[in-house]
C-alpha cells in the first residue's frame, strides 16, 4: 500500500524562506506580548536602539563606543528574531500541511434530499449543509461533509485525510458508519446523515490544528511560563539595582551593557523555544499520523500511567493460526496432515489458510488436483459448525465408500462422530484442554466417524510486543490487555504478551469500570478504541485514541484521532508526550545553567573600569571588557538557532526508569548548559579578537 | 587551620546528626500523635489553657483561616511589644530608669522580635527595663519560634496529607501547634538549657548595673539582669537577640567554649530534627534525609569556606610589629574572642547565619571579605540551610517545589511531588516567594546606597561599606538579625525600612507558602512507580542544592560582586577600607 509521506525536512529551503519571513511579522508588539520573555528582550532592544539614535543625533561623548552599542543592539535584535524564527520553522511544516488539505475543501455541491419523504433532491453548495441534512453521494462524487451512513454501503478513497491508498467500505448502521467530508466515494451509492456544521469539519478541525492557528498553551506550558516570567523578574531587579548600588562606588554603569547583561540572563533559550517545542511535539504526532485534537492530551500522554489495549490487532495479530497438529491415538501424523489439509483447502479464512501453510510447511504436502480427487467441499454454517469436504471414492471402489472430512469445534464434532457411531477419544479430549489451557483454540479433525486428532490454533502475539512491554515497564507503565476471551485464556496470552494485567470477558461497562479504577487510585490512563459502545471509555480516559476508521461517536469521545487507525500506535503516542516534556525540562534546566558562565564574562567587564582589580574574576581572559560582553550576547542569541533542532525533533527518549533518565539528562543538560557557555563565550571572543572588534 | 579546628567542627555535626532523629520523632509524638509526651506533667497544662482561652483543640483549619490565625496573632503581638517599649519607663522593673524607648526603634524592635530576627538598633543593657527584655522580647522569642514550628508543620501536612479531591482541605489548628510548640518544647528545654548556662556562670538576676573596682583600680559598670533565660530561648528558637550589645561574644552571655558548643547546638536541634519530622509525615524517612543532606552540604561547604578564609589572615598585616608576613597559622583573629579561637568563630558565624539565628560570638564586620562573604551568601539562600525554627523546613520546601518543576520534567512527566502534581498556581506561589526577597533586600539596599540618609550611618566606605549596607537588608529581609556592625542602624531611616523589611521577609512569604500548602493538601495523589521522579535519594538533594546556590546566588551575585567580592580582590591589591 503506498502511503504519501507526511514528512517535511525540518530545514527545506522554501519553509525557510517563509519561516524567515514570519520572523520579521512576528515583531508586531501583540504577538511577542505572547511571550513575557521575548517581550522584555524587545523592549530592551527598542531601547538600546533608541539610545544608539540619540548618541548618532546628539554626537555627544557616549558611555561606551558607538560600534559597540550599535553591534549589541543588532545582537539583541536578532535574539528576538531568532527565537521568533523557532517558531515560525516549527509552524511552518504545520503549515505547509494545511495548504494541501485546503486545497481539497474545495468548494463541491451536495445532492440534498428533501425532508420529510426524502424522495426529491435539491442541488446546494456543500457550505450551505447543516447538521442533520441528509444527502446523496454516489461513485465518483466527493462527500461534501463529515456525517454518518444511513443507507446503503461504498467504497470510499480517504487517502486525502490518512494518506492511505486502498480504498476503505464505509455502510449504515455498525461501527463503520463514519464518513468524512472531502472523501471521495469509489462505487456504490450511500445516503449520508450531515453530522457537522461548515467550519467545524473534521478537515477544518485538521487544518486548524496543523496551522497551530487553534493552538492554547498546555496547562504546564503556563506553569513553565510562570516560572520564566518569575526568573525574568528576578533578573531585572538584580539588573536594575544593580545601577544605583554600582553608583554608590563612583561607577556609571552603560545602559546598553545593562540591558546586555539582563538579556543574557533571563531565560532567552527556553522562552524563545517554548511555543516551537510545543508545536513540534503536535507536529511529530501528525506525522505518525495521529491528530491530537489539543496540546494538553499530548502533554497527557507523557504522564500516562496505564495502557488500556485491545488484544486483537494490538498485542496479537487480528488472526488465531494453526501450530500444530495432533494426532489421536493410533493415527499417524501424516494422516492427520493429509486430512487437516484437505479440510482446508477450499476454506478461505485466515485460519483455514494457515492449516494449510502449516501443513505444507511441516509435512511438505502441497496443494494437489482437487479435480482428479473428486472433492466436493462443504463451506462451514452455523449449524454445523464445521467445514470440510466430501471425497468421491477412488475409481472402481464401492459407491458408498464416499470419505467425509471434517474440522471444527470440540464439541460439534464429537457430536459429529458421535451421531455416526463413532467415540471421541479421552486422550484427544485431554489434549484439547490443554491447548485451550495454554489459550489456544483446539480444532478437532474427523475423517466419517473417526476421529484423527487436533489442530492446535493459536493466538499469535506479534513479534517483539515483549520488549516494547519491557519497556514499558521501565518507563513505570503498566499495560493492560483486554479481551472478550475467558479468563484461562486470556492469562495464556497475557503471560506470552508480557503485559502486567489483562481483563477477560470484557464489556464496554467492564472497561469503563476499570478506567475508574484505576483513576481513583490517581493514575492517568490511556486506551484506543474504534465502536460507539467504546465513546464513554475514550471519553473516560485521559488520552483516549480513536481509530479514524471508527464510528463519529468515537471520534468526538477521543482526544485523538489515529488515521492508520494502528492500535499499537498508543505507544508512539505515549512516547511523544514524554519527550516533549523531556525537552522542555532539559531546555530549562540548559537555560538556567547557562547564567553562571554568562555572569563570570560580562560582571568583571561592567565593573573593571573602576575596580581593575577584579580583573581575575574574568575566568575567561577575555579580550577586552566590550568583547566580553559582546561574545555573551551573542552566544544567548546564536544558542538559541543552534538548539532549533533539538526543540523541534525532541530529545531522544530512553526507556530507563527515571533516576537514570535524570542522571543522564542532568549531567548532559546541567552540567553541560554550565560548561558550554564557557566554551562558546570564549570561541566568540577569540573570533571577534581574530577580526579586530576587540 | 588546624587538625583540632576541622576537629571540632565535624564533632558539631555529627552531635547534629545523632539529635535529629530523636528531636525529630519527639517532635513527631508532639504534633502528629493523639498522644504527647509526659501527660501528666503538661497534659494538664495544655488543657487549662484552651480553657482558658475557648479555643476548641479539635477543629482544623483551612490555609486561610490558618494564616489570618497567625497574622492576628503576630499582629496583637507586634503592638503589644510596641506599647511596652513606649510605656516602658512607666512600667516596673526598671532599676536603671531607662526611658520610653523612640518610636522608630520601638516600630523596628517590636518588627525585629515579632518576625523572628531580632535585629536590634539599640544596644540592651543601655536602652532596656528588664520588663521590655522579659516580657516585650521573651514573649516573642517564644512565640515567633513557636508559629514558625506551626506554619513549616502546616505546610508539611499540605504536602503529606491525602485527604483526596473531596477530604477536607485542613492544615491543623494553629492555637495548638503555637501551644504544643510552647509547652512541649520551647519551654522545658529552655528551662533545663537556662540552669545549664547558670552552672557555667552565665548571669541571672533582677539587678541594677554594679560599678566594680577592677585590679587595675579603675571602675568598671557590670550590666546585670535576666540574662540566662534570654539566652536558653534566644539560641532555641533561632532569635538571636542578645541581652547584651556584643550578644554571644559577651561574657556573661557565652562563658566557656562548652556553652559555646551548647549554644551552637540548639540552634540547629529543631531544624534539623524537623527535616525526620518531615520524612515520618511523607510516609518515608528519606524524603527527610534527603533534605537534611541538602542541608548539610550547603552548612559545610559555609563553614569549610569560611573557616579557610579565616585561617589565611590578613595580608593588611605584613609588615606590622616588623613582620615581613604574618605569622604563620595566626589568621585573622580580629573581632573574635580568643576563648573560642577561629574556628569554633567560624562554625558559629556559618551557624548563625545559616539557621536565621542572628547571635554572634564574633564581630562578622571584621571577617575577612571572603570569610563575610559566607554569612551574606547563607542568607541570601534564603535561610533554609537547616533555617529557622520552622522557617528552614518550609523554605526548603518551596525550592523543592521548584527544584521539582524545573528538573521533573526531564524524566517525561509533568512534575510531581509525593505524588501531588506541582501545577500553575503553585508556581505563581512559589516564584511569589522567592520574589520578595530580592525584591525587599535588593530594592531598599539599591535605595539607602545613594541617599545621603542611608549612607550617612556607615562607619566604613567604599565596598565594604555597601557590604554593611548589603548585609543589613539582607539580615531584616532573612529573618537573620545578625549585623556586619559598622552600621548605626538606629537612625529613622533604617529603623523603619529595617523593620519594613523584617515584616515583607516574614509574612509576605508564609503566605504565599501556606496558599501553597492549601492548594497542594487537597490534590489525588499519584502512586509512585519507576517513572516517577524520585525526591529521595542522593540525586534529588543534589539537585535541590543546585537550585538553591543557583537562584540565590544568581540573584544576588551583582550586588555580592560589587561589596565583599570586590573588596577581596582591593584586599589582594594592599586596598583597606
Amino acid at each position: 500500500m503506498a502511503r504519501k509521506k507526511r514528512q517535511v525536512s525540518i530545514f527545506e529551503p522554501a519553509l525557510l524562506r517563509t519561516a524567515v519571513a514570519d520572523s520579521f511579522r512576528k515583531l508586531y508588539p501583540p504577538a511577542l506580548a505572547r511571550n513575557p520573555v521575548m517581550f522584555v528582550v524587545a523592549v530592551g532592544s527598542a531601547l538600546t536602539t533608541f539610545l544608539v539614535l540619540e548618541d548618532l543625533l546628539h554626537r555627544r561623548a557616549a558611555l561606551v563606543p558607538l560600534w559597540f552599542s550599535v553591534s549589541v543592539t543588532l545582537w539583541l535584535w536578532f535574539t528576538v528574531l531568532f527565537a521568533n524564527f523557532a517558531e515560525a520553522v516549527a509552524e511552518g511544516r504545520g503549515k505547509a500541511q494545511a495548504g494541501a488539505l485546503r486545497k481539497m475543501r474545495k468548494e463541491s455541491t451536495a445532492r440534498r434530499l428533501i425532508p420529510p419523504d426524502d424522495d426529491r433532491e435539491m442541488e446546494v453548495p456543500a457550505s450551505a449543509l447543516r447538521k442533520g441534512d441528509r444527502v446523496v453521494v454516489e461513485a465518483g462524487q466527493v462527500i461534501p461533509g463529515d456525517g454518518e451512513v444511513v443507507e446503503g454501503i461504498a467504497s470510499v478513497d480517504e487517502s486525502a485525510i490518512t494518506g492511505e491508498s486502498a480504498p476503505v467500505i464505509r455502510e449504515s448502521g455498525g461501527d463503520r458508519s463514519a464518513v468524512t467530508g472531502g472523501t471521495k466515494v469509489l462505487s456504490d451509492r450511500i445516503v449520508v446523515r450531515i453530522t457537522t456544521n461548515p467550519g467545524e469539519t473534521f478537515l477544518d478541525r485538521m487544518i486548524s490544528l496543523v496551522e497551530g492557528a487553534a493552538r492554547q498553551k498546555t496547562p504546564n506550558e503556563i506553569a513553565l511560563h510562570i516560572l520564566l516570567v518569575g526568573l525574568t523578574l528576578i533578573f531585572l531587579l538584580a539588573c536594575v539595582t544593580l545601577v544605583p548600588l554600582a553608583r554608590y562606588g563612583g561607577l556609571r554603569l552603560p545602559v546598553t551593557t545593562v540591558v546586555a547583561l539582563l538579556v543574557c540572563l533571563i531565560p532567552t533559550t527556553i522562552g524563545g523555544l517554548l511555543s516551537a517545542i510545543g508545536i513540534a511535539g503536535m507536529d511529530r504526532l501528525l506525522r505518525k499520523n495521529v491528530l491530537a485534537t489539543s496540546g494538553r492530551a499530548v502533554e497527557a500522554a507523557g504522564d500516562v500511567d496505564v495502557l488500556l489495549l485491545d488484544k486483537t490487532g494490538t498485542i496479537t495479530l487480528g488472526n488465531r493460526m494453526a501450530t500444530e497438529l495432533l494426532p489421536a491415538p493410533g493415527v499417524r501424523i501424516e494422516e492427520l496432515a493429509d486430512a487437516a489439509q484437505l479440510a482446508s483447502l477450499a476454506d478461505e479464512t485466515p485460519e483455514g489458510r494457515s492449516i494449510v501453510v502449516l501443513v505444507k510447511q511441516a509435512y511438505g504436502l502441497r496443494g494437489r488436483n482437487l479435480q482428479e480427487l473428486g472433492v466436493t467441499f462443504v463451506p462451514f454454517t452455523a449449524q454445523t459448525r464445521m467445514s470440510g469436504c466430501d471425497l468421491a471414492a477412488p475409481a472402481g471402489a464401492l459407491a458408498s465408500r464416499e470419505r467425509r472430512i471434517r474440522k471444527g469445534a470440540i464439541d460439534a464434532v464429537k457430536r459429529h462422530v458421535t451421531e455416526q457411531g463413532g467415540a471421541f477419544p479421552a486422550e484427544t479430549l485431554a489434549a484439547a484442554d490443554r491447548i485451550a489451557d495454554q489459550g489456544g483454540t483446539p480444532l478437532a479433525v474427523a475423517d466419517d466417524e473417526r476421529v484423527l486428532g487436533l489442530i492446535h490454533l493459536k493466538d499469535v502475539v506479534k513479534s517483539g510486543m515483549q520488549e516494547r512491554f519491557a519497556r514499558f515497564r521501565a518507563m513505570g507503565i503498566r499495560t493492560v490487555m483486554i479481551t472478550g476471551d475467558n479468563p484461562r485464556t486470556a492469562a495464556a496470552i497475557a503471560r506470552e504478551a508480557g503485559v502486567d494485567d489483562f481483563l477477560a470477558e470484557a464489556t464496554p461497562e467492564t472497561k469503563m469500570r476499570r478506567i475508574r479504577e484505576e483513576q481513583e487510585k490517581g493514575k492517568l490512563v490511556a486506551m484506543t478504541g474504534d465502536g460507539t459502545n467504546d465513546a464513554p471509555a475514550l471519553a473516560q480516559a485521559d488520552v483516549g485514541v480513536a481509530m479514524n476508521t471508527g464510528t463519529q461517536a468515537a471520534k468526538e469521545a477521543g482526544n485523538m484521532v489515529d488515521l492508520d487507525s494502528d492500535p499499537t500506535k498508543l505507544l508512539e503516542v505515549v512516547e511523544v508526550g514524554k519527550q516533549l516534556l523531556m525537552t522542555r525540562g532539559v531546555l530549562t534546566t540548559f537555560s538556567i545553567a547557562n547564567d553562571v558562565a554568562k555572569y563570570f564574562a560580562i560582571l568583571p567587564a561592567l565593573f573593571v573600569g573602576v575596580y581593575p582589580e577584579i580583573a581575575p574574576l574574568d575566568a575567561m581572559r577575555l579580550a577586552s571588557p566590550y568583547s566580553a560582553v559582546l561574545s555573551a550576547v551573542i552566544f544567548n542569541a546564536l544558542i538559541i538557532i543552534l538548539l532549533i533542532p533539538l526543540a523541534l525533533r525532541g530529545v531522544a527518549y530512553r526507556p530507563l526508569g527515571a533516576e537514570a533518565l535524570l542522571r543522564r539528562s542532568l549531567l548532559l543538560y546541567g552540567v553541560g548548559g554550565v560548561v558550554a557557555p564557557f566554551v562558546g563565550i570564549k570561541l566568540i571572543d577569540l573570533l571577534l579578537a581574530a577580526v579586530g572588534l576587540a | 587551620m588546624t587538625l583540632i579546628g576541622w576537629f571540632q567542627i565535624l564533632a558539631f555535626f555529627l552531635l547534629i546528626l545523632a539529635l535529629t532523629r530523636p528531636v525529630g520523632a519527639y517532635l513527631y509524638r508532639v504534633f502528629e500523635t493523639a498522644d504527647p509526651p509526659l501527660p501528666r506533667l503538661l497534659g494538664p497544662i495544655e488543657r487549662l489553657c484552651y480553657r482558658l482561652s475557648g479555643v476548641d483543640p479539635t477543629v482544623e483549619y483551612t490555609w486561610l483561616e490558618y494564616t489570618a490565625a497567625l497574622l492576628a496573632f503576630s499582629a496583637v503581638g507586634l503592638l503589644g511589644t510596641y506599647a511596652i517599649l513606649r510605656l516602658q519607663h512607666l512600667l516596673p522593673w526598671n532599676p536603671q530608669h531607662f526611658t520610653a524607648v523612640e518610636p522608630t526603634l520601638a516600630w523596628n524592635t517590636a518588627a525585629s522580635f515579632t518576625t523572628n530576627t531580632n535585629w536590634q538598633s539599640y544596644a540592651g543593657e543601655t536602652t532596656l527595663s528588664h520588663l521590655s527584655q522579659m516580657a516585650g522580647l521573651a514573649w516573642h522569642n517564644f512565640t515567633s519560634a513557636a508559629a514558625g514550628l506551626g506554619v513549616a508543620l502546616a505546610v508539611a501536612r499540605g504536602l503529606t496529607r491525602r485527604p483526596g479531591p473531596e477530604g477536607p482541605k485542613t492544615l491543623g489548628n494553629f492555637w495548638v501547634d503555637l501551644l504544643r510548640a510552647t509547652i512541649y518544647v520551647l519551654l522545658p528545654i529552655s528551662i533545663v538549657v537556662a540552669l545549664l548556662l547558670v552552672s557555667q556562670g552565665v548571669l541571672q538576676n533582677l539587678s541594677p548595673d554594679r560599678a566594680l573596682t577592677t585590679l587595675e583600680g579603675g571602675r568598671q559598670v557590670l550590666a546585670m539582669g535576666p540574662v540566662a533565660s534570654q539566652e536558653a530561648i534566644k539560641m532555641l528558637g533561632t532569635n538571636g537577640g542578645g541581652f547584651f550589645n556584643a550578644n554571644s561574644a559577651h561574657p556573661f552571655e557565652n562563658p566557656t567554649p562548652f556553652t559555646n558548643l551548647l549554644e551552637m547546638l540548639l540552634i540547629f536541634v529543631l531544624p534539623a530534627g524537623l527535616t525526620y519530622t518531615y520524612g515520618r509525615m511523607a510516609r518515608d524517612q528519606r524524603q527527610g534525609w534527603a533534605l537534611f543532606a541538602a542541608m548539610a552540604v550547603l552548612f559545610l561547604g559555609g563553614v569549610a569556606t569560611l573557616y579557610w578564609a579565616e585561617s589565611h589572615g590578613n595580608t593588611a598585616l605584613a609588615g606590622l610589629a616588623g613582620l615581613a608576613t604574618p605569622p604563620a597559622g595566626a589568621g585573622n583573629l580580629e573581632g573574635k574572642e580568643v576563648r573560642f579561637g577561629i574556628a569554633a568563630s567560624a562554625l558559629f558565624a556559618t551557624v548563625t547565619t545559616d539557621a536565621s539565628c542572628g547571635a554572634v560570638n564574633a564581630m562578622h564586620d571584621s571577617l575577612t571579605p571572603l570569610g563575610g562573604l559566607v554569612p551574606l551568601v547563607n542568607m541570601h539562600l534564603g535561610e533554609v540551610i537547616f533555617g529557622g525554627v520552622g522557617a528552614g523546613l518550609y523554605g526548603l520546601l518551596v525550592f523543592v517545589v521548584l527544584t521539582v518543576f524545573i528538573a521533573g520534567l526531564m524524566v517525561g512527566r509533568t512534575p510531581e511531588y509525593l505524588g501531588k502534581k506541582i501545577e500553575a498556581r503553585e508556581m505563581k506561589l512559589a516564584m511569589l516567594y522567592v520574589l520578595v526577597f530580592p525584591l525587599f533586600v535588593l530594592g531598599l539596599s539599591a535605595w539607602a546606597a545613594v541617599r545621603p540618609y542611608g549612607t550617612s550611618a556607615l562607619n566604613n566606605a567604599g565596598p565594604h561599606g555597601l557590604a554593611e549596607i548589603l548585609y543589613a537588608y539582607t539580615s531584616g529581609g532573612a529573618n537573620n538579625g545578625s549585623a556586619f556592625a559598622g552600621l548605626n542602624a538606629n537612625t529613622p531611616w533604617w529603623n523603619s525600612t529595617l523593620g519594613l523589611d523584617m515584616l515583607a521577609g516574614r509574612f509576605f512569604l508564609i503566605v504565599p507558602v501556606l496558599a501553597i500548602a492549601g492548594s497542594m493538601v487537597g490534590k489525588k495523589v499519584v502512586p509512585a512507580g519507576l517513572g516517577t521522579f524520585p525526591t529521595n535519594g542522593w540525586l534529588f538533594a543534589a539537585l535541590l542544592v543546585a537550585v538553591v546556590v543557583i537562584v540565590g546566588a544568581l540573584t544576588f551575585f551583582p550586588a555580592l560582586a560589587l561589596a565583599p567580592i570586590v573588596e577581596h580582590f582591593l584586599a589582594a591589591a594592599g586596598k583597606a577600607f
